[in-house]
């Protein structure tokens, strides 16, 4: 039996402009069959994935915000903001969707796993990880 | 042990030295390489931030990008260690896991 | 050591793809296993048999064909990214019903379990990138 390892997914590019954050996401979501224990960092433009209320039916492209919605049942118990890169970006949480998360087992509920996080929380949750993905 | 962070774009075109170091934890690698080493040239805008970082981490240039980019050793900040592929791998090997702050 | 390689990167836009196969090469010439090397995103690129790219250069997508001849490396291409780049294998090229292959030697299409798998089996993961 393999170790769980602690996979981190290190989101730092805005939506739609490159393909990065939709390409990431899939990763996420395949992920989920694996039973590693699965965490998101937003750091820098990374953000900006997370804000509501995106339309990008006008440039032509896929919403793909609403998959940020499902990660509580893709197995993600959290998703870490950096505080510093929301204010310097002129938003708070209240920009950003929430995210619900359910244990299955225990039926234990979180209204919302989007957490912004200082700096020296952000350096701790890296630290502790197994494996980070860029 | 601790973290290996790579940065591999200029610290003039893309922030992400700048979020490395502040992220960084005391007692880990830093490796700039392809563009990333411009970072570690003297008399930069970056010079300061190297040598603040160099306090509580040491920090490597790879040095074959460096030579492409006609950066002679002696125009390397003093304290960075120029390593070779090889001694990446040996940092790899070294340190716990990598980021990669691109 | 246990190393997976993530190539986010094509060949020749970006060093990326150059840097990871400098790493590869020196950690399988020092002994290590490299498990696979994973390609996402524009990396998916690499495995194009059709380049041909200035004979006083690098070939980048052989580099790659030679040194898995050489140590048996894993060169896996994301299939979803794949499909939307249009690197195209037999199987591929049968499903989506494309009228040629264009996937080069010694690289092959697969999910991205394939990364998570390397991932976890690995000891490092490696992310060569923009």
């Amino acid at each position: 039996m393999s170790d769980i390892k602690k996979f981190m997914y290190l989101n730092r590019t805005a939506p739609y402009g490159t393909i990065y954050a939709w390409e990431s996401l899939e990763v996420v979501l395949i992920a989920a069959a694996f039973d590693q224990e699965v965490s998101l960092m937003f750091v820098d433009d990374g953000v900006y994935q997370l804000v509501k209320g995106s339309k990008p039916a006008d440039i032509g492209m896929k919403n793909f915000t609403p998959t940020y919605r499902t990660l509580g049942d893709y197995g993600v118990r959290h998703m870490y903001v950096d505080q510093a890169s929301l204010e310097a970006r002129g938003l708070t949480q209240d920009d950003l969707i929430e995210v619900a998360w359910e244990d299955w087992e225990t039926e234990e509920e979180v209204d919302n796993i989007v957490e912004p996080i200082d700096a020296a929380k952000v350096i701790e949750l890296l630290d502790e990880s197994d494996v980070v993905f860029s | 042990m601790s973290d290996l962070y790579t940065v591999n774009k200029s610290p003039f075109t893309k922030s992400s030295l700048d979020t490395a170091l502040k992220f960084s934890k005391a007692g880990s690698s830093i490796l700039l390489y392809e563009d990333g080493i411009y970072a570690v040239v003297k008399g930069s805008a970056a010079e300061e931030k190297i040598k603040a970082a160099m306090g509580d981490k040491k920090v490597y240039a790879l040095g074959p990008d460096c030579a492409a980019r006609g950066i002679a050793e002696d125009r390397v900040i003093d304290g960075v260690e120029l390593i070779d592929y090889a001694g990446f791998v040996d940092l790899v090997e070294a340190t716990d896991k990598v980021q990669a702050w691109l | 050591m246990k190393l997976a390689v993530q190539v986010n990167e094509g060949p020749y836009q970006h060093q990326a793809s150059d840097s990871a196969y400098m790493f590869t090469k020196a950690a399988l010439e020092k002994g290590h296993e490299v498990f696979r090397v994973f390609f996402y995103h524009d990396g998916v690129n690499n495995g194009t048999r059709m380049t041909t790219p200035p004979q006083d250069d690098r070939h980048v997508v052989n580099r790659w064909v030679e040194l898995a001849e050489k140590y048996d490396l894993d060169l896996v291409i994301c299939v979803a990214a794949a499909q939307r780049r249009g690197i195209v294998d037999e199987g591929e090229a049968q499903r989506n019903g494309k009228d040629g292959t264009n996937i080069a030697d010694k690289f092959r299409i697969s999910g991205l379990g394939q990364l998570i798998e390397a991932a976890i089996q690995a000891d490092r993961l490696v992310v060569f990138g923009d």
